[in-house]
């Protein structure tokens, strides 16, 4: 049976840090195949492509269990170079070219064509550095090489710098096409970047190579192009295997189904009485046609309304722009388009003016955005209180008193595991750090507070705990609450209403209660009745 | 064992190896009987000289500029401060007219020249900083070498009439004035005290000649020489230094120096918040600018002369490498770090110089020490913030 | 029509006028320095012929160090202020062989074998500390040369004579420690390259192609490699050449060891002109974007402009002046042969790549360290030699002094030409000596007569050639922060 399969890994399992990312996956590709691998973000794929190539990441993390056979035989693969001699070669989601080089230099890069140096002994010594480079033949490669997959029309011998992000996926590919003996071509996401008619153009290729019996491995979050080329299909879920499907004898709808999955439990008990009143007169914050332009993560003209008092969740895959809202609001990135504050405009171009309109902003990149992580805990928590509200303050200085009463009551409050309030951020653990990204938000009083990915990166305890800390300070101080996450779990457990953002936009507005399938849909940016199900 | 590792790695390595050579040096020159007095008396001498040069780097590092290599900045404008106040105090016969307090008026009005020029400079100077971040050592230690040689264009094309700083032939400034006749000293040399200086007049203002003058005997415990020992305890230069921390430490509680130092840490964090990070780093280039010109007016004054032309080209190595060796590192530093490592650094070259006279007769010594030990300690600081570090 | 697309991404300004501007632009620091070159002179009121003469000479002395830069840049380390330490081991060199009282081209030769293995192990050894200090390259070889210095006052001052025994009264420091603080090398190396005959020249071409034909030969006997028609020919034109040089009229002007301008100008604007020609062929032949035509047409008329030029009486008498020592003009050649040379092989290439991105070239199987490294042997060595080549022409030299200001003087001739952090042609290294240079000629005597003071003159250069450099620095730092804005707001 293995046989009639270029590559298989089977019971792929691997651990970080006691952390199982994957458990007993199984990835089967047949020759010539268009095998597309779904899931969603931190389903497991990149770990995956990172044990087929025998990244470092992998290595030095205690290896992973499992085997990994090509054309029926188990290999090792012990780093990327491996990778390359067994003919496995990746198109990377970021381009691995130089824009100054030519395609030709580009596709050759580390492989060029050498005639060796006159003197053996020099060789011996050096290597082949001293290879005469022959780029008449090169050139003639790359040329044969664009041929095959139809670019006729990229020249060799031109610069890549300044040619359209298409043309550069495709100088990727060629590359990749150029190494000898490849069997097996991985694209990332090979989409992502690009417009609608070079994502087609893009398909067609792939179709194209695979014809000529190389099989691709197609990462992808887009269903439709899923259907459009692939023959088969893997789908993870939280780094277990879901089902192998083949195109022909499945439908948009049981993959999305598929790959979102039923929710097991509610993180949060909510069968508390709920006092509050939500009102459609009475709006929090209001975006009008609002764009923001955030490398890798743009919102482009999204309108949506969010009801004072409310939990309003956004959710949607990574890259499909809902961190762009609040880095937006934020004033951290250029946007268009209105934001109201209870009906008012919120003057964007001056950088903190939302932090001034009682608006506090918990960020998704912690370490980076989030915290000052060689300053005390006391420092991160009162930073932003002094900063716009004057707050802590005596006589033009810090009052330590005050500081760290409120300090030692936000670590009580918020269970921050902590030697004391001295104690520096960055040695804090995931969990206790974002209590105190939480508490710093807090200290600002806020009436809206944004949240984005509250649980990222933290452990199960911790994370029921900031939840139902958020709907308690909801409850019972009537703060509205906006979570942007991932986690379409979380989402689903505190929110009120969830807004799926795809293509930076907003897909749906779901209840928490809806189908899987709905939110499946609406994370590959279609709905329900465009595919007539 | 873990323990000792433990202590190398809280105290640092280069600190353990300097500090131990220091007290070695130390032994040895007791043990060659040199003159213990004077020699503590100018190990806190030069200490306290250099110390506010070496914390003009503080504001610098914290407000994210790195090191402060274009101090020289700072040094030049202080230079300038100085010879225009000597100047108008000569021109305008100070000593003449107002006595003892005439040096401190020259001394006054040169700290508040030099404050001023060095604060536009600097903010100047940090708008350049802040278009080519990530660059800024590079860049700020070629700016201070320009700094420098421009300086020695306009030092021998100002055309001054005080004896004291112009060539007696030839056009433009000494190369190094002295103090004598002006504010040298009166922060740290008790013999300001005890003896009246002459000090010449200038003839437009009186024909006198000069004339003599003595501050007064209350002010003596600006510079006090412990129980006549030789020993002197330099209290005014103390406590200009005190004074210069005690500021430096209030700014930094202060909610400006709070959110200063964040866009020093995290430029995201400190934007995220709605503070211009821009503006912080320039306030913190100006700062570092500012006590760059305290600094060398304070040095000048403890060392009696003024030197111009090319004698601060290196000065800015010295002041990052003595807070390098106090323990600072690239993105932070802290007032202790200035203080432990401008007594370590200066306090070797301090006890070298004798020590190297008795033992093996090469003067130069010191100043080859002064380079191996300034350049390596940058060079080691470098090497451990940006190990490996991919552009 | 995507065809269209390519072809005008690849000459995005064909407009004639567009081109100028980016021409002038690209070169706005030389254009600036050439009008400061050609005021001060005028004000100077030196004479042309000797400030011409000196400039050659300069050349002679500082091209071969300041061509030296060009290596780390191809491997985008930046500029190389660590070429002290190449220069530092000149002088250790230097030093070791006139205190053992070696002399002439014998005592240059051991002197250079002496220097290479020190050179090639200090670059090693500051290409490892560059890969800790990734991106700070630029201040960390800056420091290292200080840090090198101190060493080395160390090892001159205080362990020669102190610890390696050495008492020649000559060198030494009466007492017994520390050498001299300068080294006279007439008698011994001083003009030990300048003077080299043309004749031993042509004898050394005539044994280097001997033997190198020898070695192809043996390699097409043990069938390793097929022996060309080309190698034939070359060693045919070699051994031609060398015979001639028996015909007695020719013999005797090749006892020189000077060559006069007025030969070698025409020599270098045929070389000029027969490159461009074979270039202009070779495009014909196989269209290439990248090749710029009508500048190699420029180039071609530019040389036959300069050449009718000469002919002018008063420029003829001028050139005819001028007198070119031969070797160091033929070793800064082979260097910038060396330049081009490397580029075409794989380390070039890897050299490129790495400086370009770093993380390509890892993810395409470079070895990023070790080209890295590589490099720096290359740069280290090369200075060294350089150095070498400037100590023989001055003939005395402050053993505590000579070393400091070559990186500094060397990188600001280099971005004089018009080179930047990140990109540096041979042809920039030599406009910039020479600009450099004349500067330096003709400061002390402008600054002289505009304000009565050569000091001030001496102050400008020193000022012009930090200045340079810090304005470079910051405006390649400003261009590199650009691109970034762009993606943000694109």
């Amino acid at each position: 049976m293995e046989t009639e399969y270029l590559l298989s890994m089977n019971d792929i399992s691997k651990e970080y840090f006691g952390n199982k990312v994957l458990k007993n996956v199984n990835l089967q590709v047949k020759t010539g195949e268009i095998h597309a691998l779904m899931g969603e973000n931190g389903a497991g794929k990149s770990t995956l492509m990172n044990v087929l190539f025998g990244m470092p990441v992998i290595h030095n993390t205690g290896g992973f269990e499992g085997q990994v056979q090509l054309d029926g035989k188990e290999i090792s693969i012990a780093d990327p170079h491996d990778a390359m001699n067994y003919g496995i070669g990746m198109v990377h989601q970021e381009f691995m070219l130089i824009p100054d080089f030519t395609v030709t230099e580009n596709i050759k890069v580390g492989r060029e064509t050498g005639r060796p140096s006159l003197v053996p002994v020099l060789d011996k010594v050096f290597g082949r550095d001293l290879d005469h480079m022959l780029w008449d033949e090169m050139a003639a490669d790359s040329r044969r090489s664009l041929d095959s997959i139809g670019m006729m029309n990229i020249e060799e011998y031109a610069k890549v710098a300044g040619m359209p992000i298409g043309y550069q996926q495709f100088v990727e590919i060629a590359r990749e096409i150029d190494k000898t003996g490849i069997k097996l071509l991985v694209f990332d996401e090979p989409t992502a970047v690009l417009t609608e008619s070079e994502a087609d153009r893009l398909l067609e290729i792939m179709r194209l190579i695979s014809s000529r019996g190389i099989a691709i491995i197609f990462i992808t979050h887009r269903l439709d192009e899923v259907m459009q080329v692939a023959d088969s299909m893997t789908i993870l879920r939280d780094g277990e295997f879901v089902a192998r499907k083949e195109v022909a004898e499945t439908n948009l709808v049981e993959i999305a189904q598929l790959m979102i999955g039923r929710q097991v439990d509610k993180l949060v008990d909510d069968s508390e009485h709920d006092p509050r009143e939500l009102s459609d007169d009475k709006i929090a914050l209001e975006l009008v046609n609002y764009c923001v332009n955030m490398p890798g993560e743009k919102v482009i003209n999204m309108n949506v309304k969010i009801r004072e008092g409310e939990i309003f969740g956004f959710g949607g895959l990574a890259g499909q722009g809902k961190i762009g809202i609040h880095n937006g609001i934020q004033g951290l990135y250029e946007t268009r388009g209105d934001v109201l504050i209870h009906g008012e405009k919120l003057d964007l171009s001056k950088r903190g003016e939302a932090l001034r309109k009682d608006i506090a902003f918990v960020s998704e990149d912690r370490r980076g955005v989030g915290l000052l992580l060689g300053e005390s805990i006391e420092r991160n928590i009162v930073f932003s209180a002094m900063q716009v509200k004057n707050e802590f303050l005596k006589r033009g200085l810090l009052d330590r008193k005050a500081s760290l009463k409120h300090t030692r009551e936000m670590i009580e409050l918020l269970d921050i595991r902590t030697t004391g309030p001295q104690q520096t951020a960055g040695s804090l653990s995931g969990g206790n750090q974002q209590k105190v990204c939480l508490a710093r938000a807090l200290t600002l009083k806020p009436n809206i507070l944004i949240v984005a990915e509250p649980t990222r990166g933290i452990d199960i305890g911790a994370k029921k705990l900031v939840l139902e800390y958020l709907t308690k300070i909801n409850r019972e101080q009537g703060t509205t609450i906006i979570v942007i996450s991932s986690e379409l779990v979380e989402l689903r457990s505190i929110c009120d209403r969830i807004a799926i953002v795809a293509k930076g936009t907003i897909a749906a507005i779901l209840d928490p209660e809806a189908p899987d399938a709905d939110y499946g849909l609406a994370m590959s940016g279609l709905k329900r009745e465009d595919v007539g199900a | 064992m873990t323990g000792f590792k433990k202590f190398v790695e809280k105290v640092g390595l280069p600190r353990l190896i300097i500090g131990s050579f220091f007290i070695v040096l130390i032994i040895v020159a007791l043990a060659l009987g040199l003159n213990a007095p004077f020699l503590f008396s100018d190990i806190i001498r030069r200490w306290m000289m250099y110390s506010i040069l070496v914390l003009a780097m503080v504001p610098g590092v914290q407000s994210g500029i790195g090191l402060n290599f274009g101090i020289s900045l700072g040094v030049v404008s202080g230079l300038l401060g100085a010879v225009i106040a000597m100047e108008v105090s000569f021109v305008n016969g100070w000593f003449y007219h107002f006595g003892a307090g005439a040096a401190w008026l020259t001394l006054l009005l040169a700290l508040a020249i030099a404050i001023v020029i060095s604060a536009l400079v600097g903010a100047a100077y940090g708008m350049l900083l802040n278009r080519v971040k990530g660059s800024e050592m590079t860049v700020s230690t070629y700016v201070g070498f320009s700094s420098i040689a421009l300086m020695n264009i306009v030092w021998i094309m100002l055309r001054f009439k005080n004896g004291q700083l112009k060539w007696p032939i030839g056009s433009g400034l000494r190369n190094t004035a002295s103090l004598q006749e002006s504010f040298g000293g009166l922060l740290s040399d008790p013999m300001v005290y005890e003896s009246p200086r002459s000090i010449t007049v200038y003839a437009d203002v009186s024909d006198v000649g000069s004339v003599s003058v003595q501050q007064p005997k209350s002010l003596g415990f600006l510079a006090i020489d412990v129980n006549d020992s030789g020993f002197v305890l330099p209290l005014g230069l103390i406590l200009v230094f005190a004074l210069c921390c005690l500021i430096v430490w209030l700014f930094s509680r202060s909610k400006t120096g709070i959110a200063l130092s964040a866009a020093g840490e995290n430029e995201l964090f400190t934007l995220s918040n709605g503070i211009n990070v821009d503006r912080m780093r320039i306030l913190g280039t100006s700062i570092s600018t500012v006590l760059g010109a305290i600094g060398i007016i304070m040095y000048a004054q403890t060392y009696g002369f003024l030197q111009l032309y090319n004698a601060p080209l290196m000065m800015g190595f010295t002041a990052v490498a003595s807070v390098l060796l106090g323990g600072a590192t690239v993105t932070r530093a802290r007032i202790s770090n200035v203080i432990i490592g401008t007594l370590l650094f200066q306090g070797i070259l301090t006890v070298a110089l004798p020590v190297a006279n008795e033992l093996v007769n090469v003067s130069a010594l010191p100043e080859v020490t002064r380079i191996i030990i300034s350049n390596g300690i940058i060079l080691y600081a470098l090497s451990k913030t940006r190990g490996g570090n991919q552009r | 029509m995507n065809k269209k697309i390519a072809n005008t991404m690849t000459n995005p300004d064909n407009n004639i006028s567009e081109r100028i501007k980016t021409l002038l632009f690209d070169n706005k620091v030389m254009i600036v320095f050439a009008f400061l070159c050609f005021g001060a002179f005028m004000v100077s009121g030196m004479q042309l012929e000797a400030v011409v003469a000196e400039v050659f000479t300069r050349i002679a002395r500082n091209g071969f160090t300041v061509l030296a830069l060009l290596i780390p840049v191809f491997a985008g380390m930046g500029l190389n202020f660590g070429i002290v330490i190449g220069a530092i081991a000149a002088q250790i060199a230097i030093f070791a062989v006139v205190y053992w009282r070696f002399t002439g081209l014998g005592g240059m030769m051991l002197a250079v074998l002496i220097a290479t293995p020190l050179a090639l192990l200090f670059g090693y050894l500051v290409g490892k500390l560059f890969n800790k200090m990734k991106g700070a390259e630029m201040i960390a070889g800056l420091i290292l040369g200080y840090f090198a210095d101190g060493l080395y006052q160390l090892l001159f001052l205080v362990l020669i004579g102190g610890v390696i025994p050495a008492t020649d009264p000559r060198y030494i420091i009466d007492g017994g420690m520390g050498v001299k603080n300068a080294i006279d090398l007439t008698g011994s190396l001083k003009y030990s390259i300048d003077r080299v005959k043309i004749i031993d020249l042509a004898l050394g071409l005539l044994i280097l192609v001997v033997v190198i034909t020898g070695v192809k030969l043996f390699l097409h006997l043990k069938k390793k490699r097929q022996l060309e028609r080309k190698d034939l020919i070359i060693f045919a034109v070699v051994a031609i050449l060398y015979a001639i040089t028996y015909v007695p009229a020719i013999e005797k002007h090749l006892f020189a060891d000077r060559i006069n301008l007025i030969v070698a100008l025409p020599l270098f604007l045929l070389f000029v002109v027969i490159r461009n020609l074979l270039a202009i062929y070779k495009n014909s032949k196989k269209p290439d974007p990248n090749f710029n035509r009508p500048r190699s047409i420029f180039y071609i008329a530019l040389s036959v402009l300069v050449y009718i030029l000469t002919y002018v009486p008063a420029l003829e008498s001028l050139i005819m002046s001028i007198n070119l020592p031969v070797l160091p003009y033929v070793l800064i050649t082979g260097l910038c042969a060396f330049n081009n040379g490397l580029l075409n092989t794989r380390l070039g290439q890897n050299m490129r790549t790495v400086g370009q991105s770093q993380t390509v070239a890892a993810a395409s199987g470079i070895n990023v360290d070790r080209t890295r490294v590589i490099a720096m042997m290359l740069s280290t060595l090369l200075a060294c030699w350089g150095q070498l080549i400037y100590l023989q022409n001055i003939g005395t030299f402050s053993t505590y002094g000579a070393h400091l200001q070559i990186g500094q003087f060397a990188v600001a001739a280099l971005l004089v030409g018009g080179a930047s952090v990140s990109k540096a042609t041979n042809k920039q290294a030599l406009i910039g000596v020479t600009l450099f240079h004349l500067l330096f000629i003709i400061a002390p005597q402008a600054g002289n007569q505009l304000f009565g003071d050569a000091q001030i003159g001496e102050y400008f250069r020193v000022f012009v050639s930090y200045g340079v450099i810090a304005l470079s620095l910051a405006m390649h730092a400003w261009q590199r922060k650009k691109p970034l804005e762009e993606i943000t707001a694109d």
